[in-house]
């Protein structure tokens, strides 16, 4: 026996499991960020000093980080239009693109943090650096997930597309949705942490 | 029209409308699996189970023996509030010179009794029994269908969440033992306790991540998987309840998982997230960069922590609605009322944290607005509670196991509930903070009140799950001893606490002048809890001896209404629970109706 | 039938790219006004308006809540409720303390 609705929506709620799913999960990402922005708000109010990030931070780095991340977002959910529209190696090429731009974002995250290191800027340095830190460690753990998610999606998981098109879809479109989540929160962890 | 149905490979219309076939009308590649299912190894069988029921008695049973744990725990602590620094007989001397050199127990290993009692009461004892244990296997089959909506997510949950139990046993033989910090774990005391409390981080991080996992899995099965005709306010109290719950534990844990982050920061990394400057530790300043609040811990702890205390009793008041309804063979008084209650019940649980934080001087604005969110929030639980109690007037009351137990918690969760409103209030919160009367508060709703509900369940349910009923005399033991013990256990936590006697103290308060008048009670406590230890007996030998020497029940023991009850076979079948899903003509419970032919409809049998 | 579903995803595709472009352009304004060096309350009011802006069009348009079914945002409705409660709650506390 099958568990119903895994691919077909259900009628009266229009939705299929997963893409339920998802959102829930992100309802719950939404309070696990929250939380740490609340932490910021918090400790930003109550401290006497605070540092400011474009002292020191690298601005210009950081804003292509932006822009590879916000493409990155686009070529998802060009790839899960392309599916939609039966374009097998068009998906191929976005889902690839999205993988490659994470993969860049990762490694100029690489690079901005030894540059801080070697600096002699540690999370222990002060609470600006502990949360700076851990927002975006927290944050590059979720873009790791990602890749770890589409790249099977994108290599062993599309052998799906073969026997299951629609579930298929449906999981690139859950992935996308995740995706662009991850994208959402840097989009507000940008300014917060490096621009005020 | 949804983007979905007019994808290829895919039947447009939905009109058969039968669950099973609600896959994959154009996906064939699934349906050969039904035969593969029989051959199962054990391993997939009984350990690494998809199957909403097995994962559903792997939460119980593993919840059950953590309960035991924690309570051992308690018992164990009870020995030194009653005679301080005598030494423990028996076991005193296993425990080891780190914890109790010649028997007599450290103060360092106290607050280790004490933190992970809690711990181990609330993350691993209750929330996993009543959510995890009751809402797996109970839930799908009310509502008509064959399984959890991701059955490889509910089990990563359960085995998350085994971890996570795991981690906590281990801390204990860390160096400097298990957390001390108390089950709130507050800054700054916690960042520079032992390592015991990194184990408690991590643990908590499984903990909550199994929750995540299990609530987002329980709110699409309930949303998604209702078979036909069961409308929301068709769906049984129990279902309602583990709903509103789900809905808690997914939005109110990530705060805490996020805390969980950072106090590890705090202690792997060096950070001052919750680390205050200028803090001086036995007279060494600490090093750390400092500007941090310890009070930040607070909010975010409490955040999760008041919604807890829903996330113990909403699944507990589920419970006792079913069994109250079958009992009196009445339909619940109220239940539309009741429905509305417990979802603003699970709303208002969230504005209401702060009353934990009267005494971190708060502004006056702010204090007001709590006390007014916590007086609030009482009017949904006593409207649960007076819909309660009016389900009982007029009815047949057949006086069986599980109805002892529903009937029990009433006056218990009215106490406890009761008892919490001076302390949503801040000037007797002042005088009551950190007492035993906050100790005694919490427990009321939590043990005898919770617990009560949750034994009654497993009383309810057994006979569903085994084929085979519990006995009813060693469960009117069990009832009798718990219900006396509980009340022996927690009623003079009140009396001390109105006489302002600390709930952390190592002697139980005999170092104060303003204790010495009530202080004998620790004594009465304590052996009221080793006698309740005494009446868990009748129950440990009742749950296995009834497996196999229980009296043989039919395949609606209760002759309840609900589909769990009335759809199945004792036990439902291994796989798909239903011979054929249900449909679902009326609502949950129609007992007594005029003019019928027997005292019970079930929710589907037609006309 | 599916002829004007893949137009419907055709016409999707070039919304995406429309976004893309609008994203692109916040990016460098948010980037660009960080470096006027308005007071710390302004800056943080545009920053965190761009910011909202971005987010709202990478919700709307590639997680499609646009056409999206009521019981997803019945729930963002939850979330955001409960989200608020907890960026103002905690601050809100040290209010009274940092203005006195």
């Amino acid at each position: 026996m099958n568990i119903p609705y895994t691919s077909s929506a259900r009628p009266d709620t229009g939705l299929y499991n997963a893409k339920l799913g998802i959102w829930m999960f992100l309802a719950s990402e939404v309070m696990l960020f929250g939380a740490l922005f609340s932490t910021y708000v918090l400790l930003r109010v109550n401290a006497s000093v605070w540092p400011h990030g474009y002292e020191f931070l690298n601005i210009p780095l950081a804003t292509i980080n932006t822009v590879i991340l916000i493409s990155s977002s686009v070529t998802m959910v060009m790839s899960w239009a392309a599916l939609m529209m039966k374009q097998f190696t068009k998906y191929k090429l976005y889902m690839g693109l999205t993988i490659l731009c994470a993969l860049a974002f990762l490694v100029i995250k690489y690079f901005e943090y030894s540059h801080e290191f070697v600096e002699g800027r540690f999370p222990d340095t002060n609470t600006y650096l502990a949360i700076y830190f851990t927002m975006t460690g927290l944050h590059g753990l979720h873009i790791l997930g990602g890749i770890v998610v589409n790249a099977y999606l994108w290599g062993p998981g599309s052998k799906m597309w073969q026997t299951d098109p629609v579930r298929f879809t449906n999981r690139v479109e859950v992935a996308g949705l995740y995706w662009h989540f991850v994208d959402l929160v840097w989009i507000f962890l940008f300014p917060v942490l490096y621009l005020l | 029209m949804s983007d979905e149905t007019s994808l290829p490979g895919k039947a447009g219309k939905h009109s058969s409308q039968k669950q099973v076939e609600g896959v994959g009308v154009g996906t064939h590649a699934h349906v050969h699996h039904e035969e593969h299912h029989h051959e199962l190894s054990f391993w997939r069988h009984y350990v690494f189970s998809t199957d909403h029921k097995v994962i559903g008695i792997q939460y119980g049973i593993t919840s059950l023996l953590f309960l035991l744990f924690g309570f051992t725990l308690m018992m164990i602590m009870r020995w030194q509030l009653a005679y301080p620094g005598e030494a423990i007989p028996w076991i005193g001397s296993w425990l080891g010179p780190d914890r109790a050199p010649e028997g007599i127990m450290l103060p360092e290993f106290y607050n280790q009794l004490g933190a992970m009692h809690g711990t181990i009461m609330v993350f691993l004892g209750v929330v996993p029994l009543a959510v995890g244990a009751f809402g797996n296997y109970v839930m799908p089959l009310q509502i008509g269908t064959i399984d959890m909506a991701f059955p490889k997510l509910n089990m990563m949950s359960y085995w998350v969440f085994f971890m996570g139990g795991v981690i906590m046993l281990v801390s204990f033989f860390l160096p400097g033992g298990a957390a001390n910090s108390g089950w709130t774990s507050y800054a700054p005391l916690s960042v520079i306790a032992t390592t015991g409390q990194t184990a408690w981080l991590f643990g908590m991080v499984f903990l909550i991540t199994s929750s995540l996992l299990g609530s987002v899995n329980f709110i699409v099965t309930i949303i998604q998987l209702r078979t036909n005709g069961l409308t929301f306010m068709r769906m049984p109290f129990f279902v309602w309840a583990q709903f509103v719950t789900s809905f808690l534990l997914l939005l109110a844990f990530p705060p805490l998982e996020a805390a969980g982050v950072l106090q590890l920061m705090d202690r792997l990394a060096g950070t001052s997230f919750f680390m205050p400057s200028g803090l001086v530790v036995s007279g060494v300043p600490l090093t750390n960069a400092g500007g941090g609040s310890p009070l930040l811990w607070q909010h975010l702890f409490w955040f999760l922590a008041h919604p807890e205390v829903y996330v113990l009793i909403l699944p507990a008041m589920g419970i006792v609605g079913e069994i109250l309804a079958n009992n009196t063979r009445k339909p619940l008084w109220g239940y539309k009322s009741m429905v509305w209650a417990i979802i603003f019940l699970g709303f208002m649980s969230f504005v209401v944290w702060a009353h934990h934080m009267f005494m971190t001087g708060m502004g006056t604005v702010i204090s007001a607005f709590f006390q007014t969110t916590t007086m609030i929030i009482s009017i949904p639980s006593i409207v649960i509670l007076t819909a309660f109690f009016l389900s009982l007037w007029g009815g047949s009351i057949r006086y069986t196991t599980p109805m002892l137990f529903a009937l029990a918690f009433l006056p218990m969760f009215g106490i406890g509930g009761l008892t919490g409103l001076p302390l949503g209030l801040a000037p007797p919160d002042i005088h009551l903070h950190d007492t035993y009367y906050v100790i005694g508060h919490f427990h009321y709703v939590v043990a005898p009140g919770t617990l009560m509900a949750l034994f009654g369940g497993i009383y309810y349910w057994y006979p569903k799950v085994t084929g085979r009923k519990m006995s009813d005399v060693l469960g009117k033991l069990h009832f009798w001893g718990s219900f006396v013990f509980l009340n022996g256990v927690f009623m003079p936590m009140f009396i001390q606490g109105l006489a302002g006697v600390s709930r952390r103290l190592y002697d139980g308060g005999a170092q104060y002048a303003h204790a010495q008048d009530v202080l004998w009670w620790n004594e009465f406590m304590s052996i009221s809890a080793w006698c309740l230890g005494l009446a868990q007996i009748p129950f440990i030998i009742n749950f296995f001896w009834s497996i196999k020497r229980g009296e043989k029940v039919g395949d609606n023991p209760w002759e309840a209404t609900t589909l769990d009850m009335a759809a199945t076979t004792s036990p439902p079948l291994a796989h798909g629970n239903f011979v054929q899903i249900p449909e679902v003509h009326r609502g949950p419970y129609e007992y007594s109706v005029p003019g019928a032919k027997r005292d019970f409809i079930p929710q589907h049998e037609r006309g | 039938m599916e002829s004007a579903h893949v137009d419907d995803i055709k016409k999707s595709v070039r919304k995406y790219i429309m976004v893309f472009a609008a994203l692109m352009a916040l990016t460098v304004i948010t980037v660009a006004i960080s470096y006027l060096h308005l007071g710390v309350k302004a800056a943080i009011a545009v920053a965190m308006v761009v910011a909202t802006i971005k987010g709202t069009l990478v919700a709307t348009y590639f997680m499609h809540l646009i056409d999206e079914r009521k019981a997803i945002y019945w729930t963002l409705i939850l979330t955001v409720i409960f989200f608020i409660v907890l960026m103002v709650l905690p601050v809100s506390m040290h209010l009274d303390r940092l203005v006195q």
